[in-house]
């Protein structure tokens, strides 16, 4: 079986001036969002506690808001958390509304007052303080421009030992803008999807940032392979020879990741979901990204140091 | 046949036994006796997301600690000025950290030595002299302070985990996190608030007389007389602490004895006149001290004083020798045993605060057990089936690769005693999706080989030769990624990080090298002609 038929020559970097004007279109309304609107932060990052509940009886969601409002806590949010029917519940409560140490305790009781103390089951509990939140914050924003930077270094050495020093850094450059923009577009559409930004998010965007290089990495391989057999042509022509060689490699391997993803998405219940969505995203914009910025932001370069 | 593909075969096949044995203690319930004394025992540990438990971090306010020391100093300060005939105008605590010091400037010099030879961690920030009077600023060397601090977290340390000891609870974690913190974790444990309680509480008892020459009402009105203070007590206990009527009392806010003296405290059962009570056992020191202030004041009340709280304030009948006294406050039996623990552990040398926790009942952690592995049964034949049909034969030997790489990644887990969390669960079957990435780089090469017109053999050998520098660069990236993210995570997402690099460690293994010793086999034996990728 084959998907993409040997000899396959689409001409890529002809659409890289649009590409280039798409994408930073893209890129610059995420910034835009994120700064005018800003991600929604879950407890790890924002402080705060979600509980999670479970309940044998139908409860309707105004019901159990007023009834944490009632406790004091005013500032809840409550949504539907599992399956349909089944009862489940996650609450969310601002860090101000009670002390961390006995909220779980002051839940229980107030709520088993009302509905009947063994007919529901805490199920979860997290807790973040608010030094404790801005701490991950931190960490969490450092770690994905370390894994990025990383990347960037790693593929300049590695190809800059082989290739001239030069060349190294045109590709780590490349590779970095083009994780730049995964990480951006996942962002961005995690953002648009409602989903909250929480430890597991960054887990994911790291490894976006490891995943998505995969490609970058596999296709310059290619074109200083292909720079040493094929003298005549010209970068162009054997940038988008690359790109066309690799391509069903390219669409398989993204293919059996996202595959599993699917699987997880799906199945993997509502903790799993979001990270899962957050790779779905950015494996799909990795491969876009691979085939779109980094090789023609090669080919800028290259030009522009000709020229 | 070629010994190399012999000796390579040979160590697959070690590797594979080795892995059975790691993994039966996790699949097999009930081993035999013997099976321990030869064969690794340790299960695939299941993180608190998945066997339900409490995930807490506490913060030590060393500060707090830093205050509690210099009030002693300050209480010594003042006796042994005293002793010395020195009457200071004033010995106040002042800006947390500092204390500040009046004395008749007469006597500057002697306090000067006198600071020198009984109070060397403290040195003398300032000196002031005023209309008559010296004034110092004391305060501690910025090392003094430090290993103050240190030592107040590493007391908490100590006895949260003697708390936990006694409060019994299995394989917990309890250890230093940072500066001030403390992570402690506690598997499987069903009543996560009573644990909190337990470990959460400071716990210094404290004795103090009361004061009956003044009264409470007026006190409340107008603030404590001088060397007094208001503290409350609970009435009646409602069930477990909702609506409970605070009752004040005046007591002195001399501190006669502590905690600090208790050698064991143990629950009496109730009788029929009083509830449950805890008894304390002082320690010989503690019984002579306990004994002299009870002679002293015999008919005077005495409040027993736990946390700030007064549990009670019984009268003091007659001198108490032997060394025992008690707590009663109409507990419940749990109430008792619960402070009998604390009281016994000892009292925290500062207060804690907890600043994150993370609690999973047990029926959630099934739940997601579940879900991880459905998701991981679905997720994985879609890619064997996927492999299998595209890459036919070539595809079947990578699935069978993929089969071995999942036996070695859970075999690496329980033998490094790894904690499996339900992104790490997530984190394995993403490594199914990714593991194959290596088998389609060689699969798609042997390909391009085939339609460059190489025989097959040599496109087999070109194959691996020119895929193996991809392979390598995309796993070490990700490799990185997954290290990063290691540092960073804590718990489940570290348990994410760990199946991330340790499924590319047995990616490399399986998918490169596995596949390769069976394309060798059949170059060894001469039956490559055709393949089928």
């Amino acid at each position: 079986m084959e998907i993409i038929k040997p000899g396959t020559k689409i001409p890529f970097t002809r659409y890289r001036y649009i590409a280039i004007f798409l994408s930073t279109a893209v890129n610059v309304a995420v910034i835009v969002l994120l700064l005018v609107k800003g991600p929604i932060l879950g407890v790890d990052f924002a402080g705060g506690t979600v509980l999670q509940l479970k309940f044998q009886q139908k409860v309707t969601i105004p019901e159990l808001r007023a009834a944490l409002s009632g406790l004091g806590m005013e500032n809840n949010v409550v949504q539907d958390f599992g399956q349909e029917g089944s009862n489940e519940f996650l609450i969310r409560l601002d860090k101000t509304s009670v002390q961390l140490s006995d909220l779980g305790e002051r839940v229980r009781k107030g709520l088993g007052q009302k509905f009947g103390a063994d007919k529901f089951e805490i199920r979860r509990n997290e807790s973040v303080g608010p030094k404790v939140g801005e701490d991950l914050r931190r960490q969490g924003i450092w770690s994905v421009v370390a894994a990025t930077v990383m990347m960037g270094v790693y593929i300049w050495v590695r190809f800059g030992a082989s290739f001239g020093s030069r060349f190294g850094l045109h590709f780590g450059l490349g590779a970095v803008i083009a994780l730049i923009h995964d990480v951006l577009v996942t962002i961005g559409a995690l953002m648009l999807a409602h989903y909250e930004f929480d430890l597991t998010i960054v887990a994911a965007l790291l490894t976006i940032v490891g995943f998505s290089v995969n490609d970058t990495v596999i296709v310059c391989d290619r074109i200083r392979e292909n720079m040493r057999k094929i003298r005549r042509e010209s970068l162009e022509s054997i940038i988008n020879l690359s790109i066309n060689e690799t391509l069903s490699r390219t669409i398989i391997t993204t293919g059996t990741a996202i595959l599993v993803l699917l699987g997880l998405f799906v199945l993997g219940g509502g903790v799993i979901r979001p990270f899962a969505f957050a790779l779905l995203i950015g494996f799909f914009s990795g491969v876009y990204s691979t085939i779109f910025i980094a090789s023609p932001v090669i080919l800028l370069w290259e030009k522009g140091k000709k020229s | 046949m070629q010994r190399g593909v012999l000796i390579r075969l040979t160590i697959f096949l070690v590797l594979t036994f080795a892995a059975l044995l790691y993994l039966t203690p996790t699949f097999v319930s009930a081993l035999p006796s013997w099976w321990g004394e030869y064969f690794p025992t340790d299960r695939i540990h299941l993180g608190l997301d998945l066997q339900g438990g409490s995930h807490l971090v506490l913060e030590v306010k060393v500060d707090k600690a830093v205050e509690n020391t210099l009030e002693r100093i300050k209480g010594e300060l003042n006796t042994l000025l005293k002793e010395k005939g020195v009457v200071p105008s004033a010995v106040e605590r002042v800006q947390g950290s500092r204390i500040e010091l009046k004395v008749p400037s007469a006597s500057g010099d002697n306090v000067r030595s006198l600071l020198r030879s009984e109070f060397p961690n403290l040195v003398v920030v300032s000196t002031r002299s005023g209309q008559g009077t010296m004034d110092f600023v004391l305060g501690f060397q910025e090392k003094e302070l430090r290993s103050l601090k240190d030592t107040a977290v590493d007391q908490s340390l100590e006895t949260i985990r003697n708390r936990i000891d006694q409060f019994g609870v299995s394989e917990p974690i309890i250890q230093r996190q940072g500066d001030q913190n403390i992570l402690v974790q506690l598997p499987g444990i069903q009543d996560p608030e009573r644990a909190k309680e337990i470990i959460g509480k400071t716990a210094l008892l404290e004795f103090k007389l009361l004061d009956e020459t003044h009264n409470v009402e007026e006190a409340l009105r107008n603030g404590p007389p001088p060397g007094t203070q208001i503290l409350y007590g609970y009435a009646s206990k409602g069930d477990g602490g909702v609506g409970k009527e605070q009752v004040p009392y005046l007591v002195e806010a001399r501190t006669l004895m502590t905690g600090e003296y208790i050698s064991d405290a143990r629950v009496r059962p109730s009788s029929r006149l009083e509830g449950p009570y805890v008894e304390l056992i002082l320690s010989s020191s503690g019984a002579r001290l306990f004994e002299r202030i009870t002679a002293e004041n015999v008919k005077r009340r005495l409040a027993i004083i736990l946390d700030n709280r007064v549990y009670s304030a019984p009268v003091i009948q007659e001198r108490i020798g032997g060394g025992r006294a008690s707590i009663t406050g109409s507990f419940e039996i749990r109430e008792a045993r619960d402070l009998s623990i604390v009281l016994r552990a000892g009292a925290l040398p500062a207060p804690v605060e907890i600043v994150e926790e993370r609690t999973v009942g047990p029926s959630l952690g099934r739940d997601s057990i579940t879900q991880g592995v459905t998701s991981f049964i679905v997720g994985g034949s879609l890619v064997i089936l996927f492999m299998a049909a595209y890459y036919k034969g070539a595809g079947l030997l990578a699935d069978a690769a993929l089969l071995f790489n999942i036996l070695f990644l859970l075999a690496v887990l329980a033998g490094f005693k790894a904690v499996l969390t339900l992104p790490g669960i997530a984190g394995i079957v993403l490594t199914m999706g990714m593991a194959v990435d290596a088998n389609v780089l060689i699969n798609e090469r042997i390909r391009e080989e085939l339609r460059a017109g190489r025989p097959p053999r040599s496109a087999v050998e070109a194959g691996y030769e020119r895929a193996l520098p991809a392979i390598l660069d995309s796993n070490i990236t990700t490799f990185l990624s997954g290290v990063i993210l290691f540092q960073f995570g804590t718990g489940p997402v570290k348990g994410f990080a760990v199946t991330l690099c340790v499924g590319i460690l047995t990616t490399i293994i399986t998918a490169v090298y596995l596949t390769r010793v069976y394309y060798d086999y059949r170059m060894a034996a001469r039956k490559l002609t055709r393949i089928s990728v």
